[in-house]
């Protein structure tokens, strides 16, 4: 359905262009869009350290970039606090009864009610309060019982009302805070960062600018598509803390199932507030804000870029040059740079949503969500930690609730828990990560790793079987017992059956005996490895090698 | 202004156009002959004058097989070309009337005659800034020309399943803004008592058209008096429902805290039963109520006629500020006679004051401009409607809005755009909010005394086009009777009761009467019953009355 036009510069069309990376300064706003990645969705703070691989990114070690900052901002202190937008995934959008999905061809998610017909009037998504509640009390929000919505007024092409239904003065939620363990390749520690307030609107469509500038074609399946705005106190004072932050929000909103969290496909939107003082100050400096940070990398790195750049200004004695302006974070060069002054003069005129009743939200309503809410982020970590595993251990395990889940699965089978971690943390993300699978989509279940576990704890099962087992698990699933039977797998821990074999091996190989009781000792190894072999891999290893020394040198 | 000599009472028992009503037919008749001969109506008329329902008349017919919808809907569309050149009621009349109809006759030749809508065969016209799905719907905008919304409003959805057809999309103030209908982007509506005076707006198309009985019933939306107006202007029933009362989907948002749909009508049984097709809870209206609808109907048909004090010991409060200086002498005369005829009929009438009543006007028009300043946003030539060409993208939005709309809405936008501004806000918006607060809780005090409020419908009869163009606060201050009841929220209705010297036959006044949130039932009782027994009165405006083929 064409609908969208500009003649000259927006142009009729059904628009075709799929999304691409494009950035362009129009009109004096810039508009971005994000690449579509049909990656797997579990893309972290960590695993994106491990795969910079963008040849336009600079390669900096965390230690390093840490020591360049501190020694540059030595006297000085930053203050950091952060915008986020997360996008709901409910079935609907917020006001009206369309689907939307990422991806999906422009304009095929809308109605006349996100298109901003005339007479079309919006009608609040339940669901939309359900996960404002859910993520106000997993960030120890104060919920307001009656809320409304405002119009916060602009003109721009990606909003088609005119208007964008949000929360002005009485957001649903206030005054929470957050948990965080930073990771221990940036010194570890224990954080807590305020939350101001939490609020619902609704996002705006997108823009998609030509080649040469001479048009541009708007696509509004996103416009309706319900947001949270999440606001935190300036409480963060380095780019790691930032970046954490915003990963540990990424884990509560997917612990929560509210959104999918995916800051590629703009699912989670991090807009970055930054200013320097001189340490002792009480006052604030003039802050930037940043925008464009399209993974938890770049939020660091920009932050750090830019405390660098006015911490410089200051020693220049330049603070003046220092202003109120957003700037754009730019990945290929690394840096950050102005993309429009003046802000603070743009004035929205909001004023009370009257289509939309006002949010009442009851007290049972309230506990029923709250008894609804799943273990959350950091309730795991301080568990895990109770259960003994080392921080590294904890992190990892705590980081996506889909692997949580399965560890927590596992040892509620009774398997050990160090056991079930290594197993995790081993052999099962290097073939996760292998297969690029995450870990609902491998084939071994829970309840059988548990078991393969106890056999071999039990020595039914050498650990190398155990892990051949293993790998038959992962690709094709099945059970262990039924494996082991199958393959004959079942260790020979009996004596009289290992000094047969041991007896066999030591007669048919007369030569490297005579080698060995010469003083080669070495062979000791040639010959397990021939028992072993004979075994197919099922002799005991104690066993078979105790059995062979007494053997081998048994005086004759 | 206009005034008249006449006593009060022996003005509304005597009409001054009952001289032109009762012309012979015959002297007319030729200047008519051009047109093909229209099968006769059913007698909507009942013989003592007091107007019966159009649209149980037609059930009737329909049922007892002595007239077909298709020759109902041939005569109403036949007096429609007749009267339009000179009224200009309709922006779009539809194309598709004797299709509808003929559907309806089908299906009573099938035997199918009791499965018929309580509107079936009704001839409805559509202020044209509700949204229909297959005509043009241009809210009277140039912004908006030949703009074709790909739904039905949920009213127009309501009436048409209901059995009624939709004849066309009646002319209005632009989105609904302004008092005259000489705010239309397309066309200037007369009014059909008086072809040299407006109809009153900004439903005046909807009104003009009920009043020339081009159709039957309209819809009319009211923001700030525009269904109260228009038919006090043009001698019709017109009834505000109570917020909520009547989806607003579909609805071109004015003002949405104010804007309700409305009814017209000849009759106030007409209008009950219009009222209750059209009402009721929509999943797509957040601020439609979930109150039940009452049955109107079975209201009118209980009531008895031949009691000596129908309504005795109802309790009426006159609002005293609204017979204050400024208020022509000919319709304090009228209301007063008004008042004269309720208390015969039983009622108690006090003077009951609203100390916030003149407060109404100024926190109305911040409120309706501030809230139209944001509903207008949307027509920004990007998705929709008109689109200048211009290669930069301010250009294209101030180019488009600018040639668009016309002077009154950028009045407003700009009036509201400035009260929302940061500075402003508390001095303007928020005033206005709690103003309303008070004119809210200044009703509900008269209201819980009182059992309805009356007053006039508007301070003067219909103005000469063009009285007012160049005069908008005057034109504004013609709300002022209208506006407090939007801003409380409560149902009106506005029922013909009298006349004032002016047009070739006089020129009607209606008297307003307000009512508590969602009883519009007993506001349709007392209107039924003051309509009924108020002798010597027939408003059929003399470009009807001379027709032929009216009755």
């Amino acid at each position: 359905m064409a609908f969208t036009l500009f003649r000259n510069v927006i142009q009729a069309q059904p628009l075709f262009l799929h999304s691409s990376a494009l950035l362009r300064r129009k009109n004096g706003v810039l508009y971005c869009t994000m690449k579509s990645t049909s990656q797997s969705q579990t893309q972290t703070a960590t695993e994106e350290k491990q795969q910079q691989k963008s040849p336009q990114k600079v390669k900096v070690s965390p230690q390093k970039q840490m020591k360049e900052v501190s020694k540059i901002a030595a006297d000085y202190e930053a203050v950091i606090g952060i915008e986020t937008h997360v996008q709901l995934s409910t079935l609907t959008k917020a006001f009206c009864s369309c689907p939307y999905s990422y991806g999906a061809q422009p304009n095929t998610c809308i109605c006349p009610v996100c298109m901003g017909l005339p007479g079309a009037l919006p009608v609040l998504n339940s669901r939309v309060i359900e996960c404002a509640v859910k993520l106000a009390l997993a960030l120890n929000c104060k919920l307001s019982f009656s809320s409304k919505f405002d119009r916060k007024q602009y003109f721009y092409p990606d909003l088609p009302k005119g208007y964008q239904i949000s929360q002005f003065d009485i957001p649903i939620a206030t005054g929470g805070s957050i948990d965080l363990d930073l990771p221990l390749e940036f010194g570890g520690g224990h954080r807590r960062f305020g939350i101001t307030r939490i609020h619902m609107e609704e996002d705006a469509g997108k823009l998609m600018h030509s080649g040469n500038g001479s048009y541009s074609l708007v696509d509004l399946n996103r416009a309706g598509v319900p947001l949270l705005e999440i606001v935190s106190e300036p409480d963060m004072r380095t780019g790691i803390e930032a970046s954490e932050y915003a990963a540990e929000l990424q884990r509560v909103v997917r612990y929560l199932g509210v959104g999918n969290g995916n800051m590629q496909e703009g699912s989670l939107r991090c807009d970055v507030n930054v200013s320097v003082r001189p340490i002792g100050q009480a006052e604030f400096g003039t802050k930037v804000e940043i925008k464009n940070l399209n993974s938890f990398s770049s939020i660091n790195r920009a932050i750090d870029f830019e405390i660098s750049r006015q911490v410089n200004l200051h020693n220049q004695g330049q603070q003046d040059s220092i202003v109120q302006e957003t700037r754009l974070w730019e990945e290929g060069a690394q840096k950050t740079v102005t993309m429009r002054k003046k802000e603070g003069l743009a004035d929205y005129r909001y004023f009370p949503e009257p289509d939309l009743p006002e949010v009442v939200l009851t007290k049972d309503y309230v506990d029923s969500v709250g008894k609804s809410l799943p273990e959350l982020p950091e309730a795991k970590r301080r568990r895990y930690e109770e259960m003994g595993l080392s921080m590294q251990d904890v992190l990892f395990l705590a980081n996506d609730i889909t692997v949580a889940d399965f560890f927590d699965a596992t040892i509620q089978k009774g398997a050990d828990v160090k056991l079930a971690a290594n197993w995790i943390m081993g052999d099962i993300a290097a073939y996760m990560k292998n297969e690029k699978l995450s870990i609902i989509d491998i084939k071994l279940v829970p309840h059988e790793l548990a078991e393969l576990i106890a056999s071999i704890k039990s020595g039914t099962i050498s650990g190398k079987i155990g892990k051949e087992i293993l790998f038959e698990l992962l690709a094709k699933g099945g059970t262990v017992k039924g494996l082991i039977e199958e393959k004959d797998l079942v260790q020979i821990t009996d004596l009289g059956d290992i000094e047969k074999m041991v007896d066999k091996v030591i007669a048919e190989n007369p030569k490297q005996l005579e080698q060995y009781r010469s003083g080669k000792t070495k062979l000791q190894g040639y010959f397990a490895g021939q028992v072993m072999k004979a075994s197919k891999g099922k002799a005991n290893p104690g066993v078979l090698n105790k059995v062979l020394v007494e053997k081998l040198n048994a005086k004759v | 202004m206009l005034s008249t000599l006449h006593s009060p009472r022996s003005l509304s028992r005597f009409p001054l156009h009952l001289t032109s009503s009762v012309k012979p037919r015959a002297a007319s008749a030729s200047s008519l002959s051009d047109y093909p001969p229209s099968p006769p109506l059913p007698v909507a008329q009942s013989p003592g004058g007091a107007p019966a329902s159009q649209i149980l008349t037609i059930r009737r017919s329909l049922l007892s097989g002595s007239v077909t919808a298709t020759q109902l809907a041939e005569s109403y569309l036949s007096r429609l070309r007749l009267t339009e050149p000179q009224l200009n009621s309709f922006i779009h009349v539809s194309d598709s009337v004797l299709k509808s109809a003929q559907e309806i006759d089908d299906k009573i030749a099938k035997g199918g005659g009791e499965a018929l809508g309580p509107l079936a065969g009704v001839m409805v016209g559509v202020k044209d800034n509700i949204c229909t799905v297959d005509m043009p719907s241009t809210g009277g905008s140039r912004i908006l020309e030949n703009y074709r919304p790909p739904f039905d409003a949920t009213a127009v959805k309501r009436l048409k399943e209901k059995g009624g057809i939709v004849v066309g999309k009646t002319n209005l103030d632009e989105f609904g803004m302004g008092s005259t209908t000489e705010g239309s982007g397309f066309q200037v509506t007369a009014n059909p008592w008086d072809l040299g005076r407006v109809p009153g707006g900004s439903s005046g198309g909807s009104a003009s058209a009920v009043s020339a009985r081009q159709c039957v019933v309209s819809l009319g939306s009211d923001t700030g008096g525009s269904v109260r107006q228009p038919a006090s202007f043009c001698g019709v029933v017109g009834l505000k429902p109570t917020y909520g009362r009547v989806s607003r989907f579909g609805l071109m948002a004015y003002a949405s805290s104010l804007d309700v749909i409305g009814c017209l009508g000849t009759s106030v049984a007409d209008v009950g039963i219009f009222l209750n097709a059209i009402s009721g809870h929509d999943k797509f209206d957040a601020t439609s109520s979930k109150q039940e609808v009452p049955d109107f109907e079975s209201l009118f048909a209980s009531i008895n006629l031949l009691e000596s004090k129908p309504l005795s010991g109802l309790k009426v409060g006159l609002i005293r500020e609204t017979l204050d200086d400024g208020v022509d002498s000919g319709v304090k005369s009228a209301i007063n006679a008004a008042v004269l005829h309720m208390q015969e009929l039983g009622c108690i009438v006090n003077e009951v004051s609203l100390s916030s009543f003149s407060l109404g006007l100024p926190a109305y028009y911040i409120l309706a401009s501030s809230e139209s300043s944001s509903n207008l946003s949307r027509y920004d030539g990007v998705r929709y409607g008109k689109q200048t060409v211009s290669d930069e993208l301010n250009a294209l939005y101030a180019d488009s809005r600018a040639s668009g709309f016309g002077p009154e809405v950028k009045m407003r936008i700009l009036m509201g755009t400035y009260a929302l501004s940061a500075g402003y806000y508390d001095a303007y918006y928020k005033r206005a909010q709690q103003v309303r607060t008070l004119i809210r809780e200044s009703f509900k005090t008269a209201l819980d005394s009182n059992d309805i409020l009356i007053s006039p419908a508007a301070p003067s009869v219909a103005y000469e086009m063009g009285e007012k163009k160049n005069d908008p606060l005057s034109m504004y201050a013609g709300d002022i009777m209208t506006v407090n009841v939007n801003l409380a929220g409560l149902p009106a209705l506005v029922v013909p009761c009298g006349f004032v010297e002016g047009g070739p036959s006089g020129l009607p006044v209606g008297l307003q009467m307000i009512g508590a949130a969602f009883h519009e039932e007993k506001l349709l009782k007392i209107g039924h019953l003051f309509e009924q027994t108020l002798q010597g009165c027939r408003f059929v405006p003399p470009l009807v009355a001379d027709d032929p083929t009216w009755e």
